[in-house]
């Protein structure tokens, strides 16, 4: 019922579907620059943050120097006390500013992410209302979600972290190699070893490590999905008592994803120890050169004390470099997703000329249609016919046969290939979608109702619906006793798992949805085939009457109730095979006629 | 978090053994410092340059001894918290496999599908993150407060002093985040199902011009988690700078206070500067152990939620009754039955079928046609009334016997994604020859032969690589394949044609003639010609007996007759 292929997507050939891609690749220098027009939103609040980084970082940075310089005021009975409390007040000082400064950072990212990602999903989700419904028809629903949700988290998350972080790294390493020249320029020299070492080792374990959360994060998704997959059929599992070998199937795809992620965090688990193997290395090499230093009179100890903890601040950064390159990585894979969906192209604009389709009297004529889904494949060829005002246009054919594409064609869900549609003699791409869709009733057969109560769902296509034109409509569709018998009546919530209510029942509310639209034509998709027939046939009844002296197209597997048509168009495999009336076709006993007595054939 | 232990339980060994191997790796860590004291404090003053070598070098020893036992250590961890989830989601899928159609029910399936994927998930990244960081942090801290204490206790005092502060405000931050991250989601489950709502309803938003007031619901829902989030965030943010800026002052007044120690003798300079070193990893572990909390919060709401499946309750029992011997193959006596327990879904079925013959059921939306299918299949067990099959009533028969007695096509059955044989075989270990036979049977040999690689051919997830009509065969040939004594059709014949509908059940009755099939139908035509038909209303049967006997004994029947066929050609 919710599947969003199920409609349009049967008439497309699937070697055509490509899930999970959306318009071409854009390149990493063009993500950045979409990604700053974003940012760029909000200079003033970047412009801050940076100013806040600086400052804080500076100021945590005096931090050292400052105890160092007081420690060696201290001499066994002969400290300097007034220098001590000196530095102690300026680090206290120091200290508070950055705290403050720092939490004041993150209030300011924390804000500028919230617009951003507001902005981003509000982007994403203007675009998913501007584009054909031939997009929805190749592209999975929980694909385009993710978008929404888990990729826009990731690029929001990276850009309020990872861009904090480098911004901060980058002080904090021009800050401490400052102090460090400062201090001991020699000591130094220290790091001519160990600092290429770490840059070798970071470069060298990003690399290999990168395929490996790839591989991780498809072995989990494969799992996930035959998980999804085997849980979403479990009634038909334990039917066919076929438990243990889809268990052990699972159990296949699931020591896959464990090793997968094992792996991965078995090697990643070398970066932390590594780092800090490196950091030491370097502290027994300042202690050793520092006490030589000192030995050699270049040095107090208070400086010495300084320089170790400016190089433990130094190396952090250089390290959690490759962590913040791995999370960049991601962000930008996100981004791109996210991009290229919100770059896919819309619906084509109205013509500038368009006019609004009104008082339609309700003739249609289609002349010399020519339709195909993908260019290769025209399916409908040299189409034509010419409902007057009150017709009954019957749409038949087994599954497959691309009934539901005479629907595209009309409502301009997919445009024509050639040739022409007119609605009282004025062609329907001289007038705009709006008001062309507005024209017709439609009613489908995947029943639509979104969360809300039962009046919202009704009501939904007239706006300023009174109770008392939904009630009528449900009383027409033969739902108002039932909806008098929920316990809150038309204000009970549908929700998405809603048990209270039935697959016919759904279908009766989008016929009550229907009831209310006062419009020329209508439009029928096998609407009724979930209800039984008594039901389908009093709505009928209904129906008949509401669109007395209208257009209606209906598309219906059951014969009887389409033999009084006016025109049946018969389709196979996506042509319009026959054309006429039930009489004419029976009599030409052709395709139609076989479909019409092999329902009464018996075994 | 108990059932959790039970597995942890079994690598209880392994995981002291990595706590003691990790306690190892931060004790080389904390000592290392301690021998920048001693180099500074005790070896400096004499000038031995031997001897800063020597300690430099043992230095240099620490840190290889650190870095191997940590990376030993946490590749332990990941590799036991790995074995622990295999298990964990083995278990899981076994029991949602096997779990009562009722506790199905009670869950819904999305949620058993994330509790299966992402909650455990959470937990093998618990298990993972406390094993290295959750043990490291406190050794770090305890540690660092030990090694502190030994080289000065005052001054320790004066820097554990501002733990306590730290503590209670990671204890408020988190108890006030935790509501408000539990409200954002919320919110966005809100935000996904009205997207979700306009992907699947394009059609219908497009055709009635929604598309502005579709966008305003969004906006406003957009906005209320912008709104969440930044609230969450401000409250989080406080933990950092906080934590720093309180241990930060301890050691400010570390100096301080060492400063009149060093003042009167008590101390060297030495200790202090090894102190500021201790005190970095103090700052570093307190900050990962508030992550700790973070990561074990949402991995313990995880691991409840799996629990709740695990805990639940497992198939229906088997009861002895005795056999009754009996001329009929199945049998339904005076079945009540209700889903809720509040109104009755089903009321007083009865019905009796021999070997070989044909039931047919029709009747409206929500009557109980899929329900009786249930029942039989004992998905669930009827309130009162008794189902027997050859006398046997089918409480009394285990579920790996009663099963294989039916073939079931349900409504809107399901295709995985694998080859078309596969989607047969279902992995029951069937013949070539069972399905090639069930194919042509089911009215798709023609169709599967005529696709690339024929039953080789991989079908995409819920078939939708093949049409509606194409894959009502498939699953009828699965149904079929195993040759069952039993077979059930759920209205799924619907997508066929009548040309094809009718060939199918032609050459079901020559090729099984002794298979006894319940068939539920819209379509008069496809059961007209069943042994017995039931014609049910809201759970009640109206109208039971053959084709004629309905068109003059049962109006409803009548009335859907006459609809379907025109009134033409019907008796």
């Amino acid at each position: 019922m919710r599947n969003p292929t199920s409609m349009g997507g049967r008439d497309i050939n699937p070697n055509d579907i490509k899930q999970g891609a959306f318009a071409k690749r854009p390149a990493k220098k063009y993500i950045m620059k979409r990604l700053w027009k974003y940012l760029g939103r909000w200079k003033l609040i970047i412009a801050l943050s940076l100013l806040f980084v600086f400052a804080s970082n500076i100021l945590a940075l005096f931090g050292p120097d400052l105890s160092g310089k007081a420690i060696d005021a201290m001499l066994p009975g002969g400290t300097d006390f007034g220098t001590v409390f000196h530095y102690a007040w300026i680090m206290i000082a120091c200290y508070a500013a950055s705290g403050i400064l720092s939490y004041l950072l993150s209030v300011l990212m924390t804000r500028l992410s919230k617009n951003v990602t507001a902005a981003m999903r509000r982007d994403v989700f203007e675009r998913l209302s501007a584009l054909p419904v031939s997009f929805f028809d190749k592209h999975q629903a929980g694909d385009i979600i993710s978008v929404i949700s888990y990729d826009i988290d990731t690029v929001n998350t990276s850009l309020s972290n990872d861009l904090l972080q480098i911004a901060k790294s980058a002080i904090t390493v021009i800050g401490s190699i400052a102090m460090m020249l400062i201090i001991a320029p020699k000591l130094m020299l220290v790091f001519l070893i160990t600092v290429p070492a770490s840059l070798l080792f970071t470069r060298y374990t990003s690399r290999k490590v990168r395929p490996m959360y790839r591989k991780r994060s498809a072995k989990l998704g494969a799992m996930n999905g035959f998980a999804e997959e085997m849980i979403g059929g479990q009634k038909t599992t334990r039917a066919l008592n076929a438990e243990d070998s889809i268990i052990s199937r699972f159990d296949v795809k699931n020591a896959e994803a464990v090793e997968a992620y094992t792996d991965a965090e078995c090697f990643a688990t070398l970066m932390g120890p590594s780092v800090n193997f490196i950091n030491n290395i370097s502290l027994a090499l300042v202690s050793v050169f520092g006490a030589l230093m000192f030995i050699a009179g270049q040095i107090t100890p208070g400086q010495i004390g300084s320089f170790v903890l400016y190089s433990r601040k130094f190396s952090g950064p250089i390290n959690e470099a490759a962590n913040i390159f791995g999370e960049l990585q991601s962000a930008f894979a996100a981004a791109e997703r996210v991009f290229r969906l919100i770059d896919e192209l819309p619906e084509k604009p109205d013509a500038a000329d368009a006019g609004v389709l009104r008082d339609v009297y309700g003739d249609v004529l289609i002349k010399d249609v020519e339709f195909g889904y993908v260019p290769e494949r025209t399916i409908i060829k040299n189409f034509n016919l010419d409902a007057k005002k009150g017709n009954l246009i019957a749409i038949v054919g087994p599954t497959g046969a691309g009934k539901t594409t005479i629907i595209n064609l009309l409502m301009r869900f997919y445009d024509v290939d050639k040739g022409e549609i007119c609605i009282d003699g004025t062609n329907i791409y001289n007038v705009t979608r709006d008001s062309l869709r507005r024209a017709y009733t439609m009613v489908l057969q995947d029943t639509w109702l979104f969360s809300g109560t039962i009046f919202d769902n009704i009501a939904y296509g007239k706006e300023g619906a009174t109770m008392d034109e939904v009630v009528a409509a449900a009383k027409a569709a033969r739902m108002h006793s039932f909806i008098m018998r929920l316990p809150d009546g038309y204000n009970t919530v549908l929700s998405d798992n809603a048990t209270n209510i039935s697959k016919g029942q759904k279908q009766l509310l989008t016929i009550a949805r229907a009831m209310l639209l006062d419009s020329e034509m209508l439009i029928l998709d096998e609407a009724t085939s979930n209800v039984d027939t008594q039901t389908e046939r009093l709505i009928q009844a209904a129906m008949r009457k509401l669109m007395q002296d209208r257009t209606c197209f209906v598309i219906a597997h059951r014969l009887s109730t389409i033999s009084n048509a006016d025109l049946i168009l018969v389709m196979k495999d996506g042509n319009i095979i026959e054309q006429g009336t039930h009489e004419q076709l029976l009599e030409k006993k052709g395709f139609y006629s076989e479909l019409y007595y092999s329902q009464f054939e018996t075994y | 978090m108990k059932k959790l232990l039970e597995y942890i339980k079994p690598y209880f060994g392994v995981m002291l053994f990595g706590l003691f191997v990790k306690f190892a790796a931060a004790m080389l860590d904390l000592l290392i410092p301690f021998v920048l004291e001693k180099i500074l404090d005790d070896v400096v003053p004499t000038g031995d340059k031997v001897k800063v070598f020597t300690w430099g070098g043992i230095m240099v020893a620490f840190a290889v001894a650190s870095v191997v036992t940590n990376v030993y250590a946490n590749r332990l961890a990941t590799r036991t918290s790995g074995k622990i989830t295999l298990k964990l989601r083995h278990d899981l899928f076994a029991k949602i496999s096997y779990l009562s159609a009722e506790d199905t029910d009670k869950f819904t399936i999305p949620s058993l599908i994330s509790r299966l994927t992402t909650d455990t998930y959470n937990i093998n990244q618990m298990l993972t993150r406390t094993q290295r960081l959750g043990i490291r942090g406190p050794i770090l801290l305890i540690g660092g407060i030990i090694i502190t204490l030994t080289l000065d206790p005052i001054l320790t005092l004066v820097l554990a002093g501002s733990l306590p502060i730290i503590a209670i405000t990671v204890y408020f931050v988190t108890k006030i985040s935790v509501p408000i991250y539990t409200s954002c989601q919320r919110i966005l489950d809100r935000l996904v199902c009205v997207v979700q709502e306009n992907i699947t309803g394009v059609r219908v938003i497009k055709a009635l011009s929604k598309t502005e007031y579709e966008k305003k619901r969004f906006f406003a829902v957009n906005e209320k988690m912008a709104k969440e989030e930044e609230r969450a965030g401000f409250v989080m943010a406080i933990t950092n700078p906080t934590a720093s800026l309180v241990l930060n002052i301890g050691m400010t007044l570390v100096i301080i206070v060492g400063a009149f120690r060093v003042n009167s003798g008590l101390t060297e300079t030495g200790k202090i500067i090894a102190f500021m070193s201790y005190f970095t990893i103090i700052l570093n572990a307190m900050l990962g152990i508030t992550r700790i909390f973070i990561v074990c919060s949402k991995g313990a709401a995880s691991a409840a939620r799996v629990e709740e499946v695990l805990n639940a309750n497992e198939g229906l029992p088997i009861t002895e009754f005795e056999a009754a011997d009996s001329p009929y193959h199945i049998e339904m006596e005076n079945v009540s039955f209700s889903y809720n327990k509040i109104e009755n879904n089903l009321t007083d079925i009865n019905f009796k079928l021999r070997r070989g013959e044909t039931l047919g059921i029709i009747g409206s939306t929500g009557s109980g046609k899929s329900t009786i299918v249930n029942l039989l299949i004992r998905f669930y067990d009827p309130d009162s009334g008794t189902i027997r099959i050859s006398g046997r009533d089918i409480r009394s028969i285990p579920r790996s016997e009663l099963c294989p007695m039916f073939g079931i096509a349900f409504q809107n059955d399901f295709i995985m994604a694998d080859s078309i044989r596969e989607n047969i075989d279902y992995g029951r270990m069937l013949s070539d020859g069972d399905i090639a036979h069930a194919l042509k049977l089911a009215q798709a040999e023609e169709f599967v032969n005529a696709t690339e690689g024929r039953t080789e051919h991989q079908l995409s997830a819920r078939g939708t690589n093949i049409s509606g009509g194409q894959k009502q065969r498939l699953i009828i040939a699965r149904a079929l394949a195993a040759r069952p004594e039993i077979l059930i059709l759920d209205d799924s014949s619907s997508a066929l044609d009548y040309k094809t509908d009718a060939s199918l059940r032609k050459a079901l009755h020559n090729a099984f003639p002794d298979m006894t099939s319940v068939i539920i139908a819209q379509r008069i035509s496809s059961i007209m010609n069943a042994n017995h038909i039931l014609v049910l209303d809201d759970g009640h049967i109206i109208g039971s007996g053959t084709h004629e006997e309905l068109l003059r004994s049962c109006p409803t029947y009548m009335s859907i007759a006459e609809t379907q066929m025109g009134g033409e050609r019907y008796a």
